[in-house]
């Protein structure tokens, strides 16, 4: 009732049965109302948000490792700021999402314990190594730019909770995607060598970040019930429809060539691209891309190497609390 | 036998639908039920919530307004972290 507590999840999913509940849940959806941690929702909606949040918070904190691996070789100080401020924010968007998966009954520590364990995914760009600095350059253009593409629809999530963190991790994305296309600029107008290191850093990004926004409609496994709860808004391949436009003309300011030679414009002015190699999607995700291994071993490491932190703040939080009692007793 | 002083509770208020709940004000009541009813009475006479949260005030830590400076002015410095430090022609459209 009134005073209930966050986070009652196990008693109502027993009533997942009830039909009756299940049909005013999707009226409340299809009216476009907002859901809410203590609103009653059906298990399978809680376990598919709780999925889909804590995976968008792996990928955030995963994600500060290929940019990481530049922070001290950045060119300028002005690069280095720029790029130490971005991994700062991902790292923010990691805990707005861990938060608001927490919202839906999970404990941080489950969630961290499953993605380092290999059981909860993180997205695939991630798996990829960033070998030049070009590749931070490509970063911040098209995977934010992909990212940003998935995220504002998520700002009209059904769940409160992740359209709010939606709205916030999209306002601080755009400084994201601009320094991206600044570092591209840069090198696309400087020597002839930072023009090629940067349409190689493309050729090599392009077709993964393409399948960051998942596999094809045909083929997507989650979307049906995803679209009739309001918790995706477009198909991944509408979303990637949009994003193609959106950088095609982007690249061809920069005058570099989309690596993707039977790229063609239709009628409707949409670019049509190939057949993406999906083989290699699906590599990638059963652990055997370039990085998989490297960046699961970077983030067992950093949470094994923090253990004597969270100990050390558990062991003084508790001595605090044993004084507090003992001066309350006096 | 002496009556304690009643507890103070802080009131945050959902105005609309998808909104997060917002701090709206304090009042005094025994216990987080009464808090609840005192609320609604106090704060939605003209129907401007669709939720309520209370919370003991005493439950909440706040920053000491006297150490602002040292709290938030190093962020002041930080021009890069806003979109518009960026040169991004406006022929490339916005992003």
């Amino acid at each position: 009732m009134y005073t209930q507590a966050l986070n009652t999840s196990e008693a109502d999913d027993r009533n997942i049965e009830d039909a009756g509940r299940a049909a005013q849940f999707q009226a409340r959806i299809d009216a476009e109302e907002r859901i809410e941690p203590n609103d009653w929702m059906p298990a399978a909606y809680r376990k598919t948000l709780t999925r889909q949040i804590s995976q968008h918070a792996h990928s955030e904190i995963v994600g500060m490792l290929p940019e990481g691996n530049w922070i001290t070789r950045a060119p300028s100080l002005r690069r280095k700021a720029a790029l130490l401020a971005k991994v700062q924010d991902e790292c923010g968007h990691g805990l707005y999402l861990y938060a608001a998966a927490e919202t839906l009954g999970a404990s941080r520590e489950e969630l961290v314990d499953a993605m380092l364990a290999g059981k909860a995914k993180y997205s695939s760009i991630f798996n990829y190594p960033t070998l030049t600095w070009a590749d931070i350059g490509v970063i911040g253009w098209l995977v934010d730019g992909a990212a940003i593409m998935n995220q504002i629809p998520l700002c009209r999530c059904s769940y409160g909770p992740y359209a709010r963190a939606m709205i916030r991790v999209c306002k601080e994305e755009s400084f994201h995607q601009r320094q991206g296309y600044e570092i591209m600029l840069t090198l696309c107008r400087g020597s002839a060598e930072q023009k090629a290191m940067a349409q190689d850093a493309l050729n090599r990004w392009w077709w993964p970040v393409l399948m960051m926004f998942g596999p094809p409609d045909k083929a997507s496994q989650h979307s049906d019930t995803s679209t009739r709860w309001k918790i995706k808004r477009f198909s991944n391949d509408e979303l990637r429809q949009k994003f193609v436009d959106a950088t095609v003309p982007q690249a061809q300011y920069l005058g570099l060539t989309i690596p993707d030679s039977d790229l063609k414009q239709d009628a409707d002015g949409h670019w049509i691209y190939s057949e993406i190699d999906w083989t290699e999607f699906k590599q990638v995700l059963a652990g055997n891309g370039p990085c998989n291994r490297d960046r699961m071993a970077a983030r067992r490491k950093a949470h094994a190497d923090g253990a004597w932190v969270r100990e050390a703040a558990a062991a003084y939080a508790a001595k605090r609390e044993l004084r507090q009692t003992a001066q309350a007793a006096e | 036998m002496t009556t304690p002083n009643t507890p103070l509770w802080e009131v945050f208020i959902r105005s609309r639908n998808g909104l997060a709940h917002k701090h709206c004000g304090s009042l005094h009541a025994s216990d987080a039920t009464m808090a609840l009813q005192a609320a609604r009475d106090i704060f939605t006479r003209r129907g401007e919530g669709l939720s309520i949260w209370v919370v003991p005030s005493s439950a909440i830590t706040a920053s000491d307004p006297a150490e602002k400076g040292m709290m938030f002015e190093p962020a002041e410095s930080k021009i890069y972290r806003h979109p518009t430090f960026y040169d991004v022609p406006e022929e490339v459209g916005h992003m």
